[in-house]
């Protein structure tokens, strides 16, 4: 379902992604880890079309079209999801209104019909309890005052809404305690459903062991270093990082 | 009043402004007022570029019109925008009253020219001593055309069981005509008020000149809730002003939006008289296309223990220009003043302009102000959160832009006023940046 091929990006003038390869197939769990400022961040943003991100070279296909083409809005309406790292505040817009111009958006493109107001609030009041969410949150401006879980939780339940078809989580483990991070996960979990992807961008090997992968990448300097299976993570985990420049790889 | 005008260059502004005032026919009573008025008007050195209160505010949208006296007869109209609240509501076309749009009446607003005698002496008491014509020239204008206006008592210790709610409604005639609006408040002790003041203009494409001047009297705790919303078609010319006296511990909670026009200049002057008393004022902007909108506001802190809030937000938009002026005046006798005052100005255009200054000046030593004014451009982190979830670039434009103001729309206390405003702004918001609707 995604056919990233040798995918080069810069940003501010720095070659970030190298040639990078990765090929996703439906209901699988990729996770990409790497060491700080191996580019594992940059390829959420670039398959996302985040302003800043230049395409340098190769080319990505998501259920067969041409992703870097399309705009920022058609990627999320085609259902490539992405949680970001650092969810951005929006005060004086309510939450509410915004998740259900979201979801209208995907609903127009796919041909169905918009949700009515009341079969919305039923769905996105049914979706805060899943992440554990206060409904009151619903009503505030975007993640404004939200702490940090609540900003993640808050992405989840986006993603749970729009129901996408590639899910990119940036990191989302961050700055999470250990009760919001199994919140998230299981969120995360409740997704899987043998036909939705999911590329988890993930600095620790402990969210894996909430969100179990079918494969794990080792992204440095801009390229895919290593790949294997979960047990990969422990090893990382184990060793850090250092050991695949020992190893020259 | 002839010998007045003729000293002028028959051209001017001025003098052709004074020959609407000369063609009126008033009620005597009116008459001293009108003749100081136009003394004043005669008299006032035309604004120029040079002129501190109108620098960024030319005036040349006046110069090129012959204005008339407004027509006595009802021109038909039709305006959209008209709120719908349940209230004592007078309704004026082009100056003139409405009563078949209006309620029916009610003892506490009565016209001037309904006045008896005894209201006839409170009007005269007033009228022209809360409005100063130092910072606000236009308001000597407004003494020289006074004909009618509208009267709003409210007895000591008594509170109106309704908002009063007047709308004034423009509509082109065939000869460009000035209106100049006129509205006393008179609030004695301990009285209550909501007001609500709504300027709007049919359809068509206006060629008028609306002059308005509003004053209001805050007796010793008396509270006022004042909303005066301007959202006339943009070829309107609107100068207005607010000139409110507080005594001591009145309270006055003002609300004001204005979209822009050809030329829209809206001054705010509070006086703070008496010890105690307080003001908070919360102001919109939203000029677009090639309109322009100055706010001037001023505050006198001329007693102690009193204080004002005062938070304008403003979105300037294609080729508009905004101007923002918030002074605050602190008189050595006035200690342990509070005040602050902000500013917020959101360009969403490289080619919209703001020109903001707010003006503190202290002269007493036990005080606490603050003021700030910033200007921002639409954030482009949050532009692309809100299309990765879909959003179109224009939708996510518009609802950041109605995300800039909704918290001023939000603290709107009346709900009619509230609700009417936050409809309209989306719909301003979205024909703003065509294809929201159509091809999101």
């Amino acid at each position: 379902m995604l056919e990233i091929r040798n995918l080069s990006a810069r940003v501010e003038g720095n070659d970030i992604l190298r040639q990078l390869s990765l090929s996703i197939r439906p209901g699988e769990v990729h996770a990409i880890m790497g060491p700080n400022g191996a580019g594992k961040s940059t390829l959420g943003n670039v398959l996302a079309g985040r302003p800043g991100y230049e395409v340098t070279g190769g080319e990505v296909l998501f259920h067969g079209k041409d992703l870097l083409a399309m705009e920022i809005e058609e990627r999320a309406r085609e259902g490539v999801f992405l949680a970001f790292q650092y969810p951005v505040e929006i005060p004086g817009v309510s939450n509410m209104e915004f998740l259900k111009a979201a979801v209208d958006a995907r609903r127009r493109h796919l041909g169905l019909g918009e949700l009515s107001s009341f079969d919305f609030m039923k769905l996105a009041r049914d979706a805060a309890k899943r992440v554990n969410l206060d409904q009151a949150f619903l009503k505030r401006g975007v993640n404004e005052g939200f702490s940090g879980g609540e900003k993640k939780r808050n992405e989840i339940l986006q993603m749970m809404l729009l129901e996408p078809s590639l899910c990119i989580l940036d990191e989302t483990d961050s700055g999470l305690d250990i009760d919001a991070l199994q919140v998230v996960a299981a969120g995360v979990n409740a997704m899987r459903d043998g036909q939705r992807s999911f590329i988890v961008v993930t600095h620790y090997q402990r969210l894996l062991d909430y969100i179990v992968p079918d494969h794990v990448h080792v992204l440095a300097a801009g390229r895919i270093a290593r790949s294997g299976s979960k047990e990969l993570a422990l090893e990382l985990e184990a060793k850090g990082y250092s050991w695949l420049e020992d190893e020259g790889v | 009043m002839s010998e007045l005008i003729n000293e002028l260059p028959p051209a001017s502004v001025q003098a052709q402004l004074l020959q609407v005032a000369e063609a009126q026919s008033v009620p005597a009573w009116m008459s001293s007022l009108r003749l100081a008025g136009a003394r004043e008007w005669r008299a006032a050195a035309w604004p120029d570029r040079r002129t501190e209160l109108w620098k960024y505010t030319p005036l040349a949208a006046l110069r090129n019109r012959q204005f008339q006296h407004a027509s006595l007869s009802q021109p038909a109209w039709s305006a959209t925008q008209a709120l719908n609240v349940d209230a004592i509501r007078l309704v004026f076309v082009n100056g003139v009253f409405d009563a078949s749009a209006s309620s029916p009446g009610h003892a506490a607003v009565v016209r001037f020219s309904d006045a008896d005698a005894q209201q006839q002496a409170l009007i005269a008491r007033h009228l022209g001593h809360v409005a100063t014509t130092t910072r606000h020239l236009f308001a000597s204008l407004s003494n020289a055309l006074v004909a009618d206006g509208v009267l709003v008592h409210v007895a000591p210790d008594t509170a109106l069981d309704k908002p009063v709610h007047i709308v004034h409604v423009a509509v082109p005639q065939a000869e460009p005509v000035v209106v100049s609006p006129r509205l006393l408040v008179v609030l004695e002790a301990q009285a209550e008020l909501e007001l609500i003041e709504q300027f709007v203009s049919d359809t068509q494409e206006q060629n008028g000149f609306v002059n308005s001047l509003t004053e209001i009297h805050c007796g010793a705790g008396a509270q006022l809730r004042h909303y005066r919303i301007n959202l006339e078609q943009e070829h309107m010319l609107h100068v207005g002003g607010v000139h409110v006296d507080l005594w001591r511990d009145a309270h006055y909670r003002g609300f004001t939006l204005a979209e822009g026009s050809a030329l829209k200049r809206i001054d705010y002057q509070i006086n703070h008289q008496a010890a105690g008393a307080s003001a908070a004022l919360d102001g919109i902007y939203l000029p677009r296309n090639r309109q322009l909108l100055d706010y001037h506001t001023n505050v006198e802190h001329k007693a102690p223990h009193c204080t004002t809030s005062e938070t304008f937000r403003g979105i300037v938009a294609d080729d508009a220009r905004a101007v923002f002026n918030g002074r605050i005046h602190i008189h050595p006798q006035a200690q342990k003043t509070l005040a602050e005052l902000n500013n917020r100005t959101l360009l969403t255009s490289d080619r919209a302009q703001i020109d903001t200054k707010p003006e503190l000046e202290i002269y007493a030593d036990d005080v606490k102000c603050a003021h700030g004014a910033t200007v921002s451009q639409l954030d482009p982190t949050a532009q692309f959160y809100l299309r990765s979830r879909g959003l179109s670039a224009i939708q996510a434009r518009s609802m950041l832009s109605f995300g800039f103001i909704n918290e001023l729309l939000q603290a709107i206390e009346q709900p009619a006023v509230r609700e009417h405003l936050h409809a309209h702004l989306q719909g301003l918001f979205a024909e703003a940046l065509p294809g929201t609707v159509t091809n999101p």
